[in-house]
């Protein structure tokens, strides 16, 4: 073990917590007692196989079967209830990145604006303290009555999540970009446009890209809940279809590719981070 | 030097009356920093300015750049007054205020291209090659700051204020974060570009070897709070002077002596020759230390005062 590196290492560990983590599972599995016996034969066939005695709780085998199963046909189409995964993810993912879009298009400039004006910053600042803590799903009564479209309703929830913390973020970038910076800017008598492009935006970027990481995240976590309440299509939809269908296995891959979806987001967001960042 | 110093022509900066009053903390008054700062600076002249911290030195600086407005009085370059900041006055800053995110080509490029901005592509790049080769950076045109040394980083700050060929170069205390060694071979580039390009500088320090390596005339303030312009010192050795011959020649330890005192002692007591009905704001006395001084009069500090 000691001539391994760290990483090695850590990756043995890992698939060791994993056989771990599923070998308990299987053990702590429910027994089928099986109460279909005591029953009318046909209340018994409605219930299924659970009331045959069979638990709807799966083993990690069929967890990774069905998984298996998705990956292997991700796009199939079979009606409105029955849409392969990948298509139901495509869906959420789209919402998201609209909403994200909408928000940036938003947040930047005004941040900008909320960063470089004391007065901006002070008179804005009640309101958005009042609407951050705000969960974004408490909007969506208020967006399914005004916008009367369920698909735009949950796009706008995912605005609405995704605009604080790049707002706040911004605004606190802009504001915090170094003070001889833009002196020299000054002194070069650049103009107000050049002075942001090319000196606040590129200081403020590593900050406005946090903020940016933080809200795709929220907006991963509330597109689910948002499609739940929603229903048609979203990998949300799926999940509650699946719960309603008595599915657990599907419901646990399901939590399986979204945990996936959310960390490739992240994962693309810190990487652009990154190329922004500079060192002092 | 005394003989470039006639005046033919208006100064290239002259400050009349100069004052810096800030609010108390309380509010309850006013903090004046500094009062009655009268100077002027010739066109070539290189002019360093020495005073204790808290004189105000900085803020009359960011003053003559046009960052920061004066309580009262008026700075005049060239004939007009400053209102804000201009391309013909370049500042070199302490911290030299590098953009981290652009590289030293860049840095100086995103100077350039703000002087001129239709410079072609090509002719913008070879102008910032030529500033970059004088400050001997060549080979590190696409390093970023965070790669260069705190030298070399004053060296791109030096190469942007000179490459946009402003009229005046500002430099506030620009080689204090520098070690000894880094100091003293930048000072001496500073001379040789100074010397060949006939920049006029003024220049804060509070290094009394590099005034006197490269100043012309050294202007001494007053401790503050209520700083003002104690006296115009002009340096008296000859200008070829470097920083390994200029200790050998006799004025050396007169200069250097004379602001030693300065600092020690008269930049505290300068309170008692401000009562003096000799003083004069509007010309504060010049005088020029010689080893002469005591004996010849005449051609040494009262030659100088005549032309105040």
């Amino acid at each position: 073990m000691k001539s391994m590196s760290l990483k090695t290492r850590s990756i043995v560990l890992s698939i060791a917590l994993l056989f771990a983590f599923a070998g308990l599972w299987q053990l702590m599995l429910p027994e089928g007692t099986g109460s279909a016996a005591n029953m009318d034969p046909a209340y018994a066939a409605l219930m299924g196989a659970t009331a045959k005695g069979a638990s709807a709780m799966p083993g990690p085998l069929e967890v990774a079967k069905q998984i298996w199963e998705h990956v292997l046909n991700p796009f199939y189409d079979a009606g409105p209830n029955d849409k392969g995964i990948g298509i139901q993810l495509g869906y959420s993912i789209l919402r998201v990145l609209v909403g994200f879009s909408f928000a940036i298009v938003v947040a930047i400039p005004l941040g900008f604006l909320i960063g470089m004006s004391p007065l901006f910053y002070r008179a804005l600042d009640p309101f958005i303290q009042i609407m951050k803590p705000v969960s974004p799903l408490a909007w969506m009564p208020l967006a399914l009555y005004t916008i009367k479209d369920s698909i735009i309703s949950s796009v706008f929830v995912i605005f609405i999540c995704s605009v604080w913390p790049m707002l706040t973020n911004t605004a606190f970038g802009v504001a915090s970009v170094r003070k001889e910076w833009l002196n020299v800017a000054k002194t070069l008598e650049v103009g107000h446009l050049r002075t942001a492009f090319r000196v606040i935006l590129p200081a403020a970027a590593p900050t406005i890209m946090t903020g940016m990481r933080i809200s795709i995240g929220i907006a991963w976590l509330v597109i689910v809940a948002a499609e739940m309440l929603v229903g048609g299509t979203g990998i949300g939809y799926f999940v509650w279809n699946e719960w309603n269908n008595l599915s657990i296995t599907n419901v646990i891959a399901s939590i399986f590719f979204i945990g996936l979806i959310g960390m490739v987001l992240d994962m693309i967001l810190s990487y652009l981070t990154r190329l922004v960042t500079y060192a002092e | 030097m005394t003989e470039s110093t006639t005046v033919t022509q208006q100064p290239r900066i002259r400050v009349e009356g100069l004052a810096q009053r800030f609010p108390t903390p309380d509010g309850s008054g006013e903090t004046t920093v500094f009062e009655d700062i009268w100077f002027s600076v010739e066109p070539g002249e290189f002019v360093c300015l020495i005073g204790h911290s808290g004189c105000g030195k900085t803020t009359l600086l960011n003053i003559l750049a046009g960052l920061a407005t004066a309580s009262a009085g008026n700075v005049i370059v060239s004939g007009q007054e400053v209102t804000g900041t201009s391309l013909e006055r370049a500042v070199v800053f302490q911290s030299h205020a590098l953009m981290p995110w652009m590289t030293v080509m860049g840095n100086i490029a995103f100077a350039v291209s703000s002087k001129w901005p239709r410079m072609a592509k090509k002719d913008l790049y070879a102008h910032c090659q030529k500033f970059i080769d004088l400050v001997h950076l060549t080979g590190s045109e696409n390093k970023k700051p965070s790669q260069l040394s705190g030298g070399m980083k004053q060296r791109v700050g030096i190469a942007r204020a000179m490459a946009i060929e402003p009229q005046i170069m500002l430099l506030d205390e620009p080689f204090s974060a520098l070690d000894a060694l880094t100091r003293g071979s930048l000072q001496d580039e500073l001379l040789n570009i100074c010397k060949e390009t006939e920049q006029t500088v003024f220049m804060i320090t509070h290094d009394i070897d590099e005034a006197i390596l490269l100043a012309d005339k050294i202007i001494l303030m007053t401790n503050g709070p209520d700083a003002r312009i104690c006296e115009i010192v002009e340096n008296t050795l000859p200008r070829e002077r470097t920083r390994n011959n200029m200790h050998t020649h006799a004025n050396y330890y007169p200069v250097r002596n004379h602001l030693i005192e300065f600092l020690v002692n008269r930049s505290v007591s300068f309170k008692d020759e401000l009562a003096s009905p000799d003083y004069d704001p509007r010309h504060p006395p010049v005088v020029g230390p010689t080893a002469a001084t005591d004996e010849a009069g005449e051609t040494g500090t009262g030659a100088l005062r005549a032309q105040a």
